[in-house]
């Protein structure tokens, strides 16, 4: 069973509810898809780590071979290569590794080699597989690392999926094969903007979904506001709360730190385990 | 033109919430939102008037005619993306997963994939003493990093001459944030005083390195965890990066942002710190 937990706008507080529902349920597996920039091994600070590089196909030409046809340079979409002084120059960092360049070369003069962008690391942390994608610095995709992540990453009952912010590319990647999408949301203006996009997305990729809130104050939520507007199942709300605020500020897990924290998170995870067995119930 | 980008790493910082400040406190003329897939600086931004929009179009998605295709596989085992599938014998084109390469286009040996254009967003610009750039990138597509660039180029041809530039910036240091990067004269990095909030600011500024750009810190909510502050204090000074100053939290500000205002518009403790570290700015920009 994948949940993919999601939100949009960023800080709202994706990783703190991964990590502390993974933390909570027994043998699960933890997957932090953003590969951009990883946070949920600050908190869980794995032990026994196997690291595996990432790469990436990228065209190389033999310019001896090369008859300046510029087949190569007028077929790449990305342009990802150039024709300068009678030498074919490509940029790496455009490629998309998409191989054409290769097949439409008459001379054969491209090959591919590996261009390293970033690695994995595997570990495990109390009861928790804890499966991190770094990307390196510079580099513009991280796809590849979570295509990776998740292809290998299916061994356990429950997996949480710590997606990136936002709703592009490596969101939907990200999301693609869950059975379960969790929205968390912030009662601010900008919270329930983005949270409206997510709910959209999901919705294009026929995902069933329910929402938690963050951050609640006792004064208006216009996010729950939303979600009775919307018909959204709201499957809890976490308090503001200073302390729990401090605590995660400092990256130590809640539910490892405080049996109040302890108790919140377990009902919280009790309800999205219903709300899941019922969605997949229906919907295998 | 001097253009300032507003970046964070880490998402919900601050960014929008203090480049909506700067914005108003220069006056500029020209500002961008470059978080094209979860934009918000428009909702600060007191805009009256519609926009005007503009097409997006993004690299192009595949077409398969099924009438004219032998099923020789051929174009699905090229395929880097694994975005053709077949369906009932039929090959499918996965509209979420295809780059738009053409590599499809290429290897089938009977002309039956065309390549067709598609809209992968909404550019908008709203024109009035100022100009103001944005854009909603299509729900379920891909190319937001092309799309950044023409939010830029959008802002940079509507206004010729003007001192500066705002640009607020998307989270994360991948394409969105590389194509925001360059060409700008300097990156102000909203940080927070959290774990999580430093490794992600050490490797935003690393991102930022590469372009050569200058680079000043900021620290947002400092005071919720006075500890963290401290070590972002001393990595800036162990690295020679300028510290522009430090924010508080402020449930004021808070009430401002969710009222659709700025936090300049009201008097408070995070709106008064803001502008000491914008004049700090324009000293050094």
């Amino acid at each position: 069973m994948k949940i993919a937990v999601l939100s949009g706008k960023g800080g709202t507080g994706k990783t703190l509810v991964s990590v502390n529902l993974a933390s909570i349920t027994e043998g699960s597996s933890y997957i932090d898809c953003d590969v951009e920039e990883p946070n949920g091994h600050l908190f869980f600070k794995p032990v026994d780590i196997k690291t595996e590089d990432i790469s990436v196909k990228i065209p190389t030409v033999d310019n001896c071979l090369c008859n300046g046809c510029r087949k190569c340079v007028d077929f790449c979409k990305f342009n990802a290569l150039a024709y300068i002084q009678d030498n074919i120059k490509i940029f790496d960092d455009v490629c998309h590794s998409c191989g054409g360049c290769k097949i439409v070369c008459p001379e054969n003069a491209i090959s591919e080699r590996d261009k390293n962008i970033g690695e994995i690391q595997r570990g495990v942390s109390e009861n928790v597989d804890v499966n991190t994608g770094i990307l390196n610095t510079g580099e513009a995709s991280g796809i590849p690392i979570i295509k990776e992540l998740l292809r290998e990453s299916d061994n356990r009952e429950f997996t949480f999926i710590d997606c990136p912010p936002g709703s592009a590319c490596i969101v939907m990647e990200s999301i693609k094969d869950a059975d379960y999408c969790l929205l968390v949301a912030e009662p601010t203006l900008f919270g329930v903007h983005n949270l409206n996009m997510v709910y959209e997305l999901v919705r294009i990729f026929d995902k069933p979904y329910g929402v938690l809130i963050n951050k609640c104050l006792d004064d208006d939520n216009p996010a729950e506001e939303f979600c009775i507007e919307k018909g959204i199942d709201i499957l809890g709300k976490i308090p503001f709360d200073n302390e729990l605020g401090t605590i995660n500020s400092n990256a130590q897990i809640a539910v490892r730190a405080d049996k109040e924290y302890l108790k919140m998170f377990s009902s919280i995870l009790k309800r999205v385990t219903r709300e899941v067995q019922d969605e997949t119930a229906i919907n295998p | 033109m001097k253009q300032l980008l507003i970046l964070s790493g880490k998402g919900g910082t601050g960014k929008t919430t203090i480049a909506s400040a700067f914005i108003k406190l220069s006056n500029a003329k020209a500002y961008a939102d470059c978080d094209v897939d979860a934009p918000n600086l428009h909702l600060l931004m007191d805009e009256t008037k519609e926009p005007k929009h503009t097409d997006y179009f993004g690299l192009p998605k595949a077409d398969i005619d099924n009438s004219l295709c032998i099923k020789c596989d051929f174009c699905r085992e090229h395929c880097s993306f694994d975005a053709i599938k077949t369906e009932d014998s039929l090959y499918k084109i996965d509209y979420y997963d295809c780059e738009g390469c053409g590599v499809c286009e290429v290897v089938c040996p009977v002309g039956a994939v065309d390549l067709k254009p598609a809209i992968a967003g909404d550019l908008m610009l709203y024109k009035n003493n100022q100009v103001f750039s944005t854009a909603q990138l299509k729900m379920g597509s891909g190319t937001s990093g092309m799309l950044v660039t023409e939010v830029k180029k959008a802002m940079k041809v509507a206004i010729l001459d003007t001192e500066l530039a705002i640009i607020d910036g998307s989270p994360g240091i991948g394409c969105p944030v590389i194509a925001s990067l360059s060409g700008v004269d300097m990156v102000l990095i909203v940080s927070e005083p959290s774990i999580s909030g430093i490794s992600d600011m050490e490797r935003i500024i690393k991102t930022a390195e590469g372009f050569g750009t200058k680079i000043a810190v900021c620290i947002n909510k400092y005071d919720t965890n006075l500890e963290n502050t401290a070590k972002i204090e001393y990595y800036c000074k162990e690295n020679n990066l300028t510290f522009l100053g430090k924010i508080p939290f402020d449930s004021d500000a808070v009430k401002a942002i969710n009222n659709g205002k700025s936090i300049i518009d009201i008097d408070c403790s995070a709106g008064r710190a803001t502008k000491e570290i914008f004049i700090e700015t324009l000293k050094i920009l």
